[in-house]
């Protein structure tokens, strides 16, 4: 059997009598021992941040799940209507603003190119980092092209189309009560802006971040996250607007 | 320790055995056409489970006491598990528990899957806050239209379901505060409600289906024995939920009969 | 060891980074223990105001006045709300789960310790909410806890159905949220940080039971969410996602063609995944605590392990056993009590196993012990009135009478508390340093298990009899006046019951301060929280990162020197 390896006290002294338990021997380290090589800190990181957005994806699709769910039951649920004794169904589908739709889901498909962009060209700057370190060797003034200044104006475009397609709605007098179809468009649609909005915020986060020089590691992380989150609310949009057009 | 343990959970296991076996309290006794398979099924399911109980809990307890620390005990048994224990006692637990439920699935059949028989007696039941009304059609066997606009709570009766006087099936209509219906026929019930869910839970009758505004539901139960038996609610629907009851009045087809002329004759 | 971004700094300063807006997952953890404590003395404190009503309905309580059965129906809300939410849901995961996860796991925090942060914090932000129902105008909701619409969507249902219930939706909302960022790190830690040698089957139960946890409300919360907010739309802006055409005290509600069934599915959706969440982390404790006081492996960790997988699959396919008198499809109903009676499987294994696990063990009767074998008890107790409930045909008598309260009381409201206690009195010691009274716990021990089985063993019969649920009162009904005196008797037991918790509140607050010294491992258990100092340092370790080559339960291994083998220990001969 073999024998325990001698103990090292803890820095900080504990309030304890009697037999105090070995401490685990010191084999090794690392975050579940997969070595990074390079920055080992950082690659751990942006692994763990893409678990994590991959598991907060998750329930906002169970969300969206649930008013779908919530929308084709709707769709075709019969009443009971006392005036006739009869059970009917009562589902009118509301005539979308398709061309308001439209353009909006051609500006948010821009808008994820441009993210898309901004990631890789962070990326690409984190990688080259440790040469420009180098004594001797320069990369030139790589001109950074405002790939999530872009991003964040393409968003707020999309979010601004979103309340000229709602205010086309209104016009044509489908108000969020009006009917049930009308609710679920408002409803759809409106839960995809909040959570788009939250995007945005992000990104202004990001932009934050290089304006108060923050690691760029770090801000390759948040703006990673966020793109891949974004790409997420562009599908989104497209399900949306697919059960929307097709599913009445 | 583990002897005090142990006699307390016997004692818990035997006390609580005792008066499900005794039925000190009980189901009040039925008095439908469903009650012998339900009660049976019950029964069945009661006694499974009860074996089980027992058997859990005196195990439970004698391990408790049996393999207690002392001087004298051996080393516990370094042992992870058994595998072919686990499948053995798996198989039998889910043999036993999907089974019970395929042997009782016929009465839910019965009960649910097909409709009520023609020539069943009808009656619709409404539950609003926080009374029961029950409607007959009358000899013209059509419930008239009832507009929610015309409901009226405080006038009682016809006023209260909405009746449209303007519907000539409505002329016949006798709404009442108390569901009389002839013994030994089926009674097609159609439950509806105005305001929130209610519950129309006739206990002896064996009988719940809750009240779903927006729904018309229809159910059937056949009452064997006359007598009068409570009507209760059993679905939260507002404070006064724990007075919103009713009675059934099981009587011979002929009383029915006369009962429902009478009220008839009131009518005009 | 690899530093993270709060660990390259030393453990912070001052108070309100310490202890207010820690970062540190084990004082984040005690945050939603105590958080939980004070929800659980309202809820008891609710429930006996409860039990007193129903046997003195005209009584006038000191300082409360008399009960009118509005407010009767309100404690029935509130009292089930914050229980499940606010204790259930929040002790044994967000307290018990945020403080060992990391630790058993060998990892020196969460995975995201801001957003740990932010996730108490926006839990008691919906804590605050909750309780301010009580005390605006109409006060709380009456519609229980599973807010049922119509009743919950038209504010002139009765009193409180006002601002109180939009409150009680806000809450839950803001809760559901908070639920969500807990989930994510629960996930994420489990997935990304478990130390070398750490394999997902070599972790203990517990963290097992956290994780399915966490997948579960994952999965479930955002669909609570989904329904709280359309039922906020219907309340509040005109739409008619539950509400049919239909008036209220003779006047129309001006909604129509909704469905009051679709609230249903979707609250059940959640509400039944809502109890697993509740009873898996005491399932995990039971198992850890079983196996280190019987001085034995538990019995058939795979099994175990795969029993609590499947309860987490089948609790997802079972929502309509709630609903099987609701007007839904009878044949619906059917292919629901048969995936039911499928999940009653992997809890009976898990019960065989548990008892496997003291058969031939060498049991030691500490504190935590005495909880873990009463949860064994109360478990079988409470699982078992599950096949009736779980059979259409059986529910037609049974269904919303007093005997689904008592099939469920025993599980959550006393098995899964039990899960509690077991986890508070095994791992006080390493929480504060020091032991917990072990005669007052006893006592704590014995009056509360008899206690609450006087309380809820009844209820099953109340239910045979046919009483109904939620009702304020049994004078109004000729066939509830012979149960009146067993009522009276459980309000008795009540009282009790809820005296003896005073002996544990005490026990805790004064052991924190008083208690003897504990050791770093006082139960000799072999787990890696024990491996560390009492209480633990700031990064858990102590600098170092621990190595794993051991199962979570080697105890009693031949040839050993101790009856136990940590998990870092250096591998044994017959490990697994």
């Amino acid at each position: 059997m073999a024998s325990f390896t001698p103990t090292i006290p803890a820095s900080h002294p504990t309030t304890s009598r009697g037999k105090r338990a070995d401490l685990p021997p010191v084999v090794g380290g690392g975050d579940g021992g997969r070595p990074d090589p390079g920055w080992p800190d950082y690659g751990a990181r942006l692994r763990r941040a893409r678990l994590g957005l991959a598991v907060a994806l998750t329930p906002i699709t169970m969300l969206f799940v649930a008013f779908t769910s919530a929308y084709i039951v709707r769709q075709g649920l019969p009443t009971f209507d006392p005036h006739t004794n009869t059970v009917v169904h009562d589902w009118i589908p509301v005539p979308l603003p398709t061309l308001p739709f439209l353009v909006n889901t051609c500006v948010l498909l821009l808008s994820s190119a441009t993210i898309e962009c901004a990631r890789r060209q962070l990326a690409r700057q984190v990688a080259l980092e440790p040469v420009q370190s180098i004594p001797g060797v320069s990369l030139g003034t790589e001109k950074n092209f405002p790939w999530l200044a872009l991003t964040i104006v393409f968003g707020f475009c999309f979010l601004a189309g979103q309340w000229l397609a709602w205010s086309d709605l209104a016009a044509r007098g489908f108000y969020v009560a009006t009917g049930p179809s009308s609710s679920f468009v408002y409803l759809l649609t409106g839960a995809h802006a909040v959570h788009l909005f939250g995007g945005i915020m992000a990104l202004l986060a990001a932009g934050a971040a290089v304006v108060l020089n923050r690691p760029l590691a770090a801000r390759r992380i948040v703006v990673d996250v966020t793109a891949w989150y974004w790409h997420f609310m562009a599908l989104l949009w497209i399900y949306i607007l697919a059960l929307l057009e097709f599913a009445h | 320790m583990g002897l005090v343990i142990l006699c307390v959970i016997w004692l818990i296991t035997l006390a609580s055995t005792y008066f499900f076996v005794a039925k000190t309290w009980w189901f009040p006794h039925g008095a439908s056409a469903a009650t012998a398979a339900l009660d049976h099924q019950f029964a069945v399911t009661f006694i499974l489970m009860g074996v089980i109980f027992v058997a859990a809990q005196l195990a439970l307890g004698y391990f408790v006491w049996r393999y207690r620390d002392q001087p004298s005990a051996t080393r516990a048994d370094y042992s992870h598990g058994n595998l072919k224990l686990e499948i053995i006692w798996t198989t039998l637990t889910a043999i036993l528990f999907v089974g019970l439920n395929l042997l009782g699935s016929p009465i839910w059949a019965a009960e649910r899957f097909r409709p009520a028989v023609d020539g069943a007696t009808r009656v619709e039941v409404t539950g609003m806050q926080f009374a029961w009304y029950f409607r007959y059609p009358g000899p013209d066997g059509k419930f008239g239209i009832a507009r929610p606009e015309l409901e009226d709570p405080s006038a009682g009766g016809e006023a209260a379901l909405g009746l449209d006087p303007a519907d000539p099936a409505s002329k016949d209509d006798v709404v009442t505060g108390t569901m009389v219906v002839p013994v030994d026929r089926e009674v097609e019930v159609i439950l509806r409600a105005h305001d929130v869910i209610h519950s129309f839970f006739v206990p002896a009758m064996r009988f719940k289906q809750d009240a779903v505004p927006g729904l018309a539901i229809h159910m059937h139960f056949t009452p064997t024995e006359t007598g009068n038996f409570e009507i209760t609610c059993a679905e939260l629907c507002g404070l006064g939920h724990y007075k919103m009851h009713g009675m059934l009045k099981v009587v011979s087809q002929d009383e029915f009969d006369k009962w429902l002329a009478d009220r008839e004759a009131e009518k005009q | 060891m690899v530093a993270q971004e709060s660990h390259q700094h030393a453990a912070p300063q001052g108070f309100i980074r310490k202890w207010v807006f820690s970062l540190d997952h084990k004082v984040i953890g005690l945050q939603y223990y105590f958080l939980a404590l004070t929800a659980v003395f309202v809820g008891m404190f609710l429930s006996l105001l409860m039990r007193i009503h129903l046997i003195w309905p005209t009584a006038i309580l000191p300082l409360l006045g008399a009960i009118k059965p509005e407010t009767y129906l309100s404690l029935v809300t509130m009292h089930g709300t914050i229980m499940v939410f606010f204790v259930l849901t929040t002790a044994p995961q967000g307290g018990f789960g945020n403080y060992f996860l990391p630790i058993q796991i060998g990892a020196p925090d969460m995975a995201f310790p801001v957003l740990n942060m932010l996730s108490f914090w926006t839990t008691f932000t919906a804590y605050i909410v909750m309780l301010a129902a009580f005390f605006v105008v109409g006060g709380a909701p009456l519609h229980g806890w599973t807010g049922y619409a119509p009743m919950s969507a038209l504010q002139s249902s009765g009193p409180g159905e006002g601002l109180g219930a939009d409150l009680w939706i806000i809450s839950i909302a803001i809760f559901c949220i908070a639920s969500l960022m807990g989930a994510l790190n629960f996930i994420t830690t489990t997935l990304d940080m478990r130390a070398r040698g750490m394999s997902m089957m070599r972790m203990p139960l517990t963290c097992w039971s956290w994780f399915i946890t966490a997948i579960l409300g994952l999965l479930a919360f955002g669909v609570l969410l989904s329904a709280g907010i359309l039922l906020l739309m219907d309340r509040n802006i005109g739409t008619s996602f539950f509400l049919p055409l239909g008036t209220i005290n003779g006047q129309l509600t001006g909604h129509k063609g909704g469905s009051p069934l679709l609230w249903q599915h979707l609250f059940w959706f959640f509400g039944h995944p809502e109890v697993y969440i509740a009873i898996l982390p005491g399932m995990g404790v039971a198992s850890q605590v079983l196996s280190t006081f019987s001085r034995k492996p538990i019995f058939g960790y795979k099994a175990m392990v795969y029993a609590m997988l499947s309860i987490g699959l089948l609790g997802f396919m079972v929502w309509g056993h709630h609903m099987f008198m609701s007007g839904m499809s009878p044949y619906t109903a059917f292919a629901f009590s048969i995936m039911t009676m499928a999940i009653g499987v992997p809890s009976a294994i898990k019960t065989f196993n548990w008892l496997g696990t003291l058969h031939k063990g060498r049991i030691r009767f500490h504190s935590p012990m005495l909880f873990a074998i009463g949860f064994v008890s109360l478990f079988v107790s409470g699982g078992l009135s599950g096949p009736f409930l779980a059979q259409p045909a059986l529910d037609i008598p049974l269904h919303d009478t007093a005997f689904v309260p008592g099939h469920f009381h025993l599980i959550m409201g006393v098995a899964a508390i039990f899960g509690i206690f077991a986890a508070t009195y095994y791992w006080f010691p390493k929480m504060f340093g020091r032991m917990m009274n072990e005669k007052m716990a006893r006592v704590h021990f014995f009056l509360t298990l008899i206690g609450t089985y006087c309380v809820f063993m009844p209820m099953h019969y109340l239910g045979l009899a046919g009483q109904p649920r939620r009702y304020s009162q049994l004078t109004e009904l000729a066939y509830l006046h012979p149960l009146i005196g067993l009522n009276t008797f459980m309000t008795y037991a009540a009282v009790v019951t809820v005296a003896a918790q005073l002996i544990f509140l005490f026990n805790l607050f004064w052991s924190m301060f008083k208690g003897p010294k504990a050791s770093d491992n006082p139960w000799e258990a072999t787990t890696l929280e024990w491996t560390t100092a009492t209480p633990p340092p700031h990064d858990n370790f102590g600098g170092r990162t621990p190595v794993v080559n051991n199962g979570p339960y080697e105890y009693s291994v031949p040839g050993a020197p101790r009856d136990y083998v940590m998990q870092s220990d250096p591998a044994t001969v017959v490990a697994h």
